[in-house]
């Protein structure tokens, strides 16, 4: 980590000024777009200033799990593509992003946002897998909640495609929409020196002491956090940082809007 | 029973829409869309190489990586990683790559091209080599010249240009010739082909690809153009007078190449 670098942040955070002339609690300008992929039953390319995000959807058919065969599963993926920085590597898939995956697995998973039970088709025989596949185009910061953001927005945009029993023709979609019944929403937020920060770039994410995800439904519950870096965090920051990252999750909120 | 193709000519290519510098963060970038196959491509380098084995200490080395997100397929999830198929499609597009490029300057390093196809209709490959040829270009590299990729398909011997999936998946007699040219000298850098085809309509299928080939290098030319407009427009200010500026050159340029194309 270059040592000067978080000299400089931190003293901009001082001024109340982040490296690309930004608040410390300010977004970067945030787009959503939906069905942007053909060949998936559902899609999303979300924008966080240059980052770019695609997450698309994809169903499958099996066999439930033995102990819970009533019940339907979702499967998130993400891979941390070379293409989209210089700091990913080709290979096997590397600890962040299978903590990424698991992040925003966590998120919608216990959040019971989607009904597992209405993605069984038959008892003990055959229910639905949603796999939900976490892409990055450019990374350029801030991966979780642009790729949170995406997967809602996909999973909203997504419709089961028809199933006869035994194959599924995805070229013809149905109008049945997965029965998504909450939207939970992460944000990350991030320790610097003293200074808490939202959405940030490559250079603050390197040099950054601590980092809180936090997920939130629109109820204002929360349903899952992960706390990483390698410093330890108080009390009194944890809760100014839930704090924070709740009150954000409503900006990013608005963001989805129907479909 | 003859094909008979709906919707466009048989030497006409899908709707193509290109962009240059879609991946900030790369040393270059391009992106190449044709009917519903998409591809990105990112360049990174030269870079150094390791393991050290593998540099050259006469040149830097291409390297190419195609791979399919897991949402690209038409049928089922595609499973992350790499394959026998991809494996063998990131070789072949780093052939039909290399012979452009001039990497005398950079030895033991590597240039890194990344290929990413969000959607797939058919095509993929040339795809992915086009919007390759933009992202080296646009990364500043030395080349002689752009490659463009296109494939030929033959359907109960009837020559198409670009096959989608339903005609590639179409039950009767069908070939598909996927090619990559060098358009300044006409060679061919990737010629692959599998089906079923007579000679004389191979030879003919090169002839179809030509008209496909021009559409292609303009289309190539002009997104790399465009980036350099925006570019410009952003550092000077003076957006109307550069851009226009740049516009007239580009309409000499093309008035140029329509000559060209009438002799």
């Amino acid at each position: 980590m270059n040592k000067d670098l978080r000299l400089n942040l931190i003293k901009a955070f001082e001024k109340g000024l982040r490296y690309d002339g930004r608040k410390l609690d300010q977004f970067r300008e945030i787009s959503v777009e939906t069905g942007v992929i053909k060949t998936a039953e559902g899609s999303a390319r979300v924008k966080i200033g240059e980052t770019e995000v695609i997450v698309g959807i994809k169903t499958e058919v099996s066999k439930p799990y033995p102990d819970a065969p009533d019940k339907g599963t979702i499967m998130v993926g993400a891979e941390l593509y070379p293409l989209s920085s210089p700091d990913f590597d080709p290979g096997p898939p590397s600890i962040e992003s299978i903590e990424l995956a698991r992040v925003i697995d966590r998120g919608i998973r216990e959040s019971h946002a989607l009904d597992f039970k209405k993605l069984c088709i038959e008892k003990g025989e055959q229910s639905w897998i949603i796999c939900i596949d976490i892409c990055p185009i450019n990374n350029n910061g801030n991966l979780f909640d642009a790729a949170s953001l995406g997967a809602i927005a996909a999973l909203k945009n997504a419709r089961f495609p028809e199933f006869d029993g035994t194959n599924i023709d995805y070229k013809k979609l149905t109008d049945v929409p997965f029965p998504l019944s909450r939207e939970p929403i992460e944000v990350t937020v991030l320790k610097i020196g003293k200074f808490l920060i939202v959405d940030p770039l490559p250079e603050e994410e390197a040099s950054a002491d601590a980092r809180l995800t936090v997920a939130t439904t629109e109820d204002g519950k929360l349903c899952a956090m992960q706390k990483g870096g390698d410093s330890p965090l108080a009390v009194e920051d944890i809760k100014t940082m839930v704090e924070l990252a709740m009150d954000k999750t409503k900006e990013l909120r608005s963001f989805l809007g129907g479909n | 029973m003859t094909y008979k193709r709906e919707g466009r000519k048989n030497d006409e290519p899908r709707k193509i829409i290109a962009k240059a510098g879609v991946i900030p963060r790369a040393d270059g970038s391009g992106y190449f869309k044709i009917g519903n196959t998409e591809a990105y491509a990112a360049v990174y380098g030269p870079r150094n190489l390791f393991p050290k084995f593998k540099q050259d200490p006469k040149k830097g080395i291409l390297r190419c990586n195609y791979n399919m997100m897991p949402f690209s397929g038409m049928g089922n999830r595609v499973r992350p990683g790499a394959n026998r198929r991809s494996k063998e499609i990131s070789m072949v597009t780093e052939k039909a790559l290399a012979p452009v490029l001039d990497l005398g300057d950079y030895p033991n390093s590597v240039v890194d091209v990344f290929i990413e196809l969000p959607q797939t209709d058919a095509g993929s490959r040339c795809a992915g080599i086009c919007a390759a040829s933009i992202a080296l270009a646009d990364a500043g590299l030395t080349m002689k010249d752009l490659v463009c990729s296109i494939a030929i398909g033959s359907i109960n011997d009837t020559l198409l240009v670009d096959l989608d999936y339903d005609e590639e998946a179409y039950e009767g007699s069908v070939a598909d010739i996927p090619l990559a040219v060098i358009p300044r000298t006409g060679e061919l850098t990737l010629l692959q082909m599998d089906g079923v085809v007579d000679k004389d309509n191979l030879f003919k299928a090169f002839e179809l690809g030509k008209k496909a080939i021009k559409i292609i290098y303009e289309v190539q030319k002009n997104a790399l153009k465009d980036k350099y407009k925006q570019e410009a427009s952003i550092k000077t200010g003076k957006a109307e007078d550069k851009s226009s500026a740049v516009k007239k050159e580009e309409s000499d340029e093309s008035k140029t190449a329509s000559k060209e194309g009438q002799k």
